[in-house]
């Protein structure tokens, strides 16, 4: 295929026109400013790399899917937008090396933010090859936004997105009610980003990570992370301490399930186990505490509607007679003070 | 009225109780604050003050442990007293703690001469509003701690209690502390220390000691009955030096400081 390949970079540097008049040395000469030429169009790159079987001498492919760009995001952007050093490139076929593509140029506000996420760290302090830059998860030229259903970053896409290497958790995440919520096609069901953001993400056994969970679970389950926050474990959450139980802790992360499953940690059956992680010992009484109770709702707890119910009475009662107390004493030392003073004078 | 005759009314045991009471109390009440407001803003900054919420926690127990402890003991030594030594006056009659027909009355009393329609009343050794703190601080204490004891010893309750006592035990503390908390740092404060008379506060649990004149004005019923039976004489004592006033004015200064800035973080948290 060598030869068909001169003959297309041929004919595409006869689009060029004029460009070509530059000479041959200066194309690996540092330029110290833009010349001004004409950058190549779009059509000038698919002359070449709109053919299907186009290849560079290695044989690997140098086709681009002009109909799936062309549905892209970026279908009006052109080539040279992204591929920026082609701009000012008048030798063609051009290196078979390019600069890298800079989203960030354009996308930078999502670029700083994902520099500081593992993603970026590890790829770029760590050097591991295989953590996701922005085209692993978004795809390049066959980009698409996130409210569409066909992007790979759509609600609905998002597991699989993920799970292209995170394959284990996404097993574990299928099984769980996130997913057969999301499979039921609800909107609200959370997957992967919605829990770990999706450029900012980072560790999840940090304190940091501990400590916004119940913020995070109670964006959708606001009543419930409500009442967390009025146990111990949620207080002591609230001061900023890592040690007590946050909602996965209980409840897991991926694989969550109602305590209906048996294979729940959360099913009766398994509770002993499950606070037995942090309270070694816990009983079968021991599990009966009621880790996000509701004093205003009398089939939870009787007793405890109870206690609300008498310091209720108790507390302003006591408060209103005492203060009513002190006030008419305060009134009547100052009056009788008065009349002292006065029939002292 | 320096130099005036005293007359005892707190032996040191009682003058030694309070200020371990006052102290635990206020420890108690720093500690556990930012654990029952632990969404306000001052939370962090104050449990921090005590090394963050651990070691907040531990100072919480170790007050907690001696407050209990200084309950028994003082329960204990009544009922020695009374039951023992047969010091019947404890549990009843003038100079009892002991809820009486008369404190019903003389709180009628004291309301009608509030709105300006009768006389004082002649009060004896404790008047009504002094019983209620002290079992206040009695039936508090009890509650607090035994509740305090099911959240320290989780495991140990649970073999004894269901854990739904947990929420129950949580609750309780919590909301007794504010009734506690409010009780004293206001009420008790105001009857106490602060109110036109005693203001800026009343000496008598630092030094032991009441002027004869103010015994006689605040209290007449127990100056008539001690002046009657002779027993005044036996019951004076010097007036306090100014050394052991200004220690009292110093530790009371330091008591009612800090339990006003605690009812101000209180009420920050709830009317914000």
């Amino acid at each position: 295929m060598r030869p068909l390949f001169r003959v297309l970079s041929t004919t595409a540097c006869l689009f060029l026109g004029g460009a070509a008049v530059a000479g041959a040395g200066q194309v690996a000469a540092p330029v110290a400013a833009p010349v001004a030429v004409k950058p190549p169009a779009n059509e000038d790159c698919l002359a070449c790399h709109g053919d299907a079987d186009a290849k560079r001498a290695n044989g690997t492919s140098i086709a681009l899917d002009a109909v799936a760009f062309a549905a892209s995001k970026h279908a009006t952007r052109a080539c040279v937008d992204c591929h920026a050093d082609l701009k000012t490139l008048t030798e063609f076929p051009h290196p078979d090396t390019l600069k890298k593509v800079s989203c960030a140029s354009c996308h930078n506000a999502v670029g700083a933010t994902y520099h500081d996420s593992i993603h970026a760290r590890a790829r770029e302090k760590s050097g591991l090859k295989v953590a996701p830059a922005c085209a692993d998860c978004h795809g390049s030229h066959d980009i698409r936004g996130k409210t569409d259903p066909k992007s790979r970053v759509s609600h609905a896409q998002v597991p699989a997105t993920c799970g292209a290497c995170h394959d284990g958790i996404k097993q574990r995440y299928d099984i769980g009610v996130h997913a057969a919520a999301l499979k039921k096609g609800d909107s609200r069901a959370p997957v992967c980003s919605d829990c770990h953001t999706a450029h900012a993400i980072q560790r999840t056994d940090t304190d940091a990570s501990r400590l916004a969970k119940t913020a995070e679970c109670g964006s959708c389950h606001a009543s419930v992370a409500e009442a967390f926050t009025r146990t111990f474990h949620g207080k002591v959450t609230q001061l900023g301490s890592a040690r007590a139980a946050a909602c996965s802790d209980c409840h897991g992360a991926h694989d969550i399930l109602p305590a209906s499953n048996a294979a729940s940690t959360i099913a009766p059956a398994n509770l002993q186990t499950t606070c037995g992680k942090c309270h070694q010992g816990a009983n079968a009484s021991f599990v009966q505490y009621d880790t996000h109770p509701n004093p205003r709702d009398y089939s939870r707890s009787a007793t405890l509607w109870w206690a609300n119910r008498f310091y209720w009475v108790l507390i302003p009662g006591c408060f209103g007679f005492f203060g009513l107390h002190s006030l008419l004493w305060f009134w009547r030392s100052r009056k009788d003070a008065r009349a002292r003073k006065d029939g002292t004078r | 009225m320096t130099g005036a005759v005293h007359i005892s009314r707190f032996d040191r045991p009682t003058r030694l109780l309070h200020i371990v009471i006052m102290t635990t109390f206020l420890g108690l009440s720093a500690t556990g604050l930012p654990l029952l407001f632990s969404d306000a803003p001052w939370s962090r900054v104050l449990a921090a003050l005590f090394g963050g919420f651990h070691g907040a926690g531990l100072v919480h127990r170790f007050f907690g442990a001696t407050l209990l402890l200084a309950v028994v003991w003082h329960v204990t030594n009544i009922l020695w007293r009374a039951f023992v030594l047969g010091e019947r006056g404890l549990l009843w009659g003038p100079t009892s703690m002991v809820p009486q027909w008369r404190d019903a009355v003389q709180l009628v009393q004291q309301i009608t001469w509030f709105v300006g329609a009768g006389p004082r009343p002649r009060f004896e050794h404790f008047a009504y509003w002094e019983k209620f703190d002290y079992w206040a601080v009695l039936w508090g204490s009890g509650l607090m701690g035994a509740a305090g004891l099911v959240l320290w010893f989780p495991m140990a309750a649970a073999r004894v209690l269901p854990g739904w006592m947990f929420n129950v035990a949580l609750f309780v503390h919590g909301a007794e502390a504010t009734l506690a908390i409010g009780f004293i740092f206001v009420i008790h404060f105001f009857n106490g220390h602060l109110r036109p008379g005693k203001f800026p506060m009343d000496l008598v649990i630092f030094t032991g000691s009441v002027s004869e004149h103010e015994l006689r004005e605040e209290r007449e019923a127990e100056y008539a009955r001690l002046h009657e039976t002779g027993a005044l004489a036996a019951m004076t004592v010097p007036a306090p030096s100014a050394a052991v006033s200004k220690r009292g004015y110093l530790i009371g200064t330091a008591g009612l400081t800090l339990g006003i800035v605690l009812v101000a973080f209180i009420l920050y948290a709830v009317l914000r």
